[in-house]
């Protein structure tokens, strides 16, 4: 079943009223598959609350429930405490960033930004200077005039959130919008949008498959697995106490042993690794070292059975000292408090 | 870098591809002026009788037949295509795959065999060759080109175009009138132009679906059998050369517009393109 985090009431609580969205009992299948099997979700109002999960794992159905793109097998919708489960998408104030960013090939980027209002029947003068405000807000000023096709990537997908954030939605759904764009570009983005987020102070319900960008930009997060949600909590909740085994795979690097009949995991970072010699700790062979930059990984196989991941800081190495490591024998330690018991798959 | 030979050697294989392809054309032109009415080089002198003796009734009714007809094969296509496209690239249901093979098939068939299978089929259901089985037999490949150029447009345009207008706010008729419209109207127009041009120089499938009446086409290729108005025949070839080139530099208008390759203008000149390959 779906774990709803204490900290969703106390949210609720805050925002003093009913969440942004909630979601309650969600199913959606497409003819065998199931898609979404069975979704409870609370987001509160100003929250960056983030759908993480693989491919396939219903993150993307569960956003276009909340827009209205998909209708729910079964389940309810709620914006703002209203039930929405069968209002059409142009009826519900939530706006959208599509992933493919689809803007409107034969319109001009102000054209673009205008749409919204123009639909809502705003004069022409007045929605020209709200567009321009608007893209002055996402860095493109005096681009109002070009077409899409003119446009960069990373340009376009502001357009796309310009076009969206102008009908000032409570909330605004994001499906991975920074899917297309290179590393750099997309590191910037995240703190741009972040800092909208902030500024606009509205809720953003952003799906992504990275857990990088999950844990950087979210004030809650859900991690989603074959159509269900496997644990809701704040970044460091979710990375630090990953309460199943796939959202300590999934979020991190997947370090698990079984020790006594219990699972546990433990983040890399977390281990001390020292000379066999120091008699503390479980002993072990290093089997692989990648040298990454920045860290260097270990990969450690424990005498008594399982394997770690360890990282270490590049502090006073080389990668030609750490990879000459490879084959050494080691002790690895770590502090009991960090690590956390996890139950198996599924339940 | 290409030299300068290369240059003017690619000037010259231009020129004789332009040369190739223009001086039959010019000449039919010229001989539209020619005061004998007997083809021979060089004419005889100039003279602009013919154009007169073209207007006859017989001309005029086989223009008109040929424009309606090209019209309404055309107006057809244009409503089967595109839903048939619709259709196609939207949903996905049993036979799909077939339905597309079935609509293309008869653009690849010898246009004698969809007459003569048209002519007969008419002949079986007892219904007299007419204005209206001219139409039929013009829609069979009508419809292809108009289907196939929507269903490249929707292919080509992403499907949550029409998402993106209700998220924001857009009723059904306003998504159809700022959206769907727009970014189809050029692939229309691109597969109506086309639908047109086949009609109306089409030969083969009109003979076996015409009763008495002749088209424009079928009038000519009658003076040429009987070897008599060549000089009718080649106004008419001159009235054709400048009627079929105006969609042509429409398209080249639309194409330099902006400086930007309109993906509509480049639709239409694709279309007119192909119609040329495809044609026969």
């Amino acid at each position: 079943m779906a774990t709803l985090a204490p900290t969703a009431a106390d949210t609720e609580a805050a925002a003093g009223g009913a969440p942004a969205v909630r979601l309650t009992g969600i199913r959606r299948s497409y003819g065998a598959v199931v898609a979404v099997a069975g979704v409870d979700l609370a987001i509160g109002a100003g929250e960056f609350f983030t759908l993480l999960g693989p491919s396939g794992s219903g993150k993307t159905t569960t956003l276009r429930v909340i827009a209205g793109f998909e209708r729910p097998d079964a389940g309810r919708v709620e914006l703002q405490g209203v039930d929405v489960t069968h209002v059409a998408p142009s009826q519900r104030a939530v706006n959208t960033v599509f992933q493919d960013y689809a803007l409107f090939p034969h319109m001009t980027v102000a054209e673009n930004v205008e749409y919204g209002l123009r639909v809502k029947g705003m004069r022409r003068r007045d929605r020209r200077v709200r567009a321009e405000t608007m893209l002055e807000r996402v860095r493109l000023p005096g681009l109002g005039d070009r077409k899409p096709v003119q446009l960069s990537g990373g340009q376009r997908q502001r357009v796309a959130l310009a076009r969206a954030i102008v009908n000032g939605p409570p909330v605004l759904l994001l499906d991975e919008p920074l899917g297309a764009l290179d590393l750099k570009l997309r590191q910037e983005m995240q703190i741009f949008l972040k800092a909208l987020q902030q500024d606009l102070g509205i809720t953003f319900v952003y799906v992504t498959h990275d857990q990088e960008e999950a844990l950087t930009m979210s004030d809650r997060m859900a991690v989603f697995n074959e159509g269900r949600i496997e644990q809701v909590g704040t970044p460091a909740d979710v990375y630090e106490h990953p309460q199943t085994e796939f959202v300590a795979g999934f979020v991190g690097v997947s370090n698990i042993l079984e020790r006594e009949g219990r699972r546990i995991t433990i983040r890399p970072e977390k281990i001390r690794m020292s000379d066999e010699a120091a008699g503390e700790g479980e002993a072990g062979t290093i089997r692989s070292v990648v040298y990454v930059g920045m860290v260097t990984r270990y990969v450690v196989g424990l005498d008594s059975g399982g394997e770690l991941v360890v990282v270490r800081q590049n502090l006073e190495t080389s990668s030609q000292d750490a990879l000459s490591e490879q084959g050494k024998r080691v002790r690895l330690s770590w502090r009991p408090e960090h690590t956390y018991e996890i139950g198996k798959e599924g339940t | 870098m290409e030299s300068r030979a290369t240059r003017l050697a690619l000037t010259v294989w231009s020129a004789l591809v332009v040369l190739f392809l223009w001086i039959p054309l010019a000449l039919i032109m010229v001989y539209a002026f020619n005061k004998s009415n007997v083809e021979g080089w060089p004419i005889s002198g100039f003279t602009t009788h013919w154009f007169h003796a073209a207007w006859t009734s017989e001309v005029r009714t086989s223009l008109w037949l040929s424009v309606r007809v090209g019209l309404i094969a055309t107006g057809l296509a244009l409503v089967l295509g595109s839903m048939a496209a619709f259709g196609v690239a939207r949903f996905r249901f049993f036979g799909r795959e077939a339905v597309s093979f079935l609509l293309v098939l008869p653009i690849a068939l010898p246009g004698i065999v969809t007459g003569i299978a048209l002519n007969s089929a008419f002949v079986a259901g007892n219904i007299n060759l007419s204005t209206w089985t001219i139409v039929t037999g013009h829609a069979t490949f009508c419809v292809v080109v108009v289907y196939n150029n929507v269903l490249a447009r929707l292919r080509r345009s992403s499907p949550s175009l029409i998402e993106a207008s209700q998220d924001l706010g857009a009723d059904g008729w306003q998504t159809f009138r700022f959206i769907v419209w727009p970014v189809l109207s050029t692939a229309l127009v691109a597969g109506g132009l086309l639908a047109f041009a086949l009609s109306f120089d089409e030969v083969i499938v009109t003979t076996f679906t015409a009763g008495a009446q002749n088209t424009l086409p079928l009038l000519i290729l009658g003076y040429i059998r009987l070897g008599q108005q060549l000089p009718v025949v080649n106004v008419i070839a001159f009235a054709m050369i400048l009627l079929t080139s105006i969609p042509v530099l429409l398209a080249q208008r639309l194409t330099r517009d902006t400086g930007v390759l309109r993906p509509g203008a480049a639709e239409v000149t694709e279309a007119v393109e192909t119609a040329q390959a495809t044609a026969y």
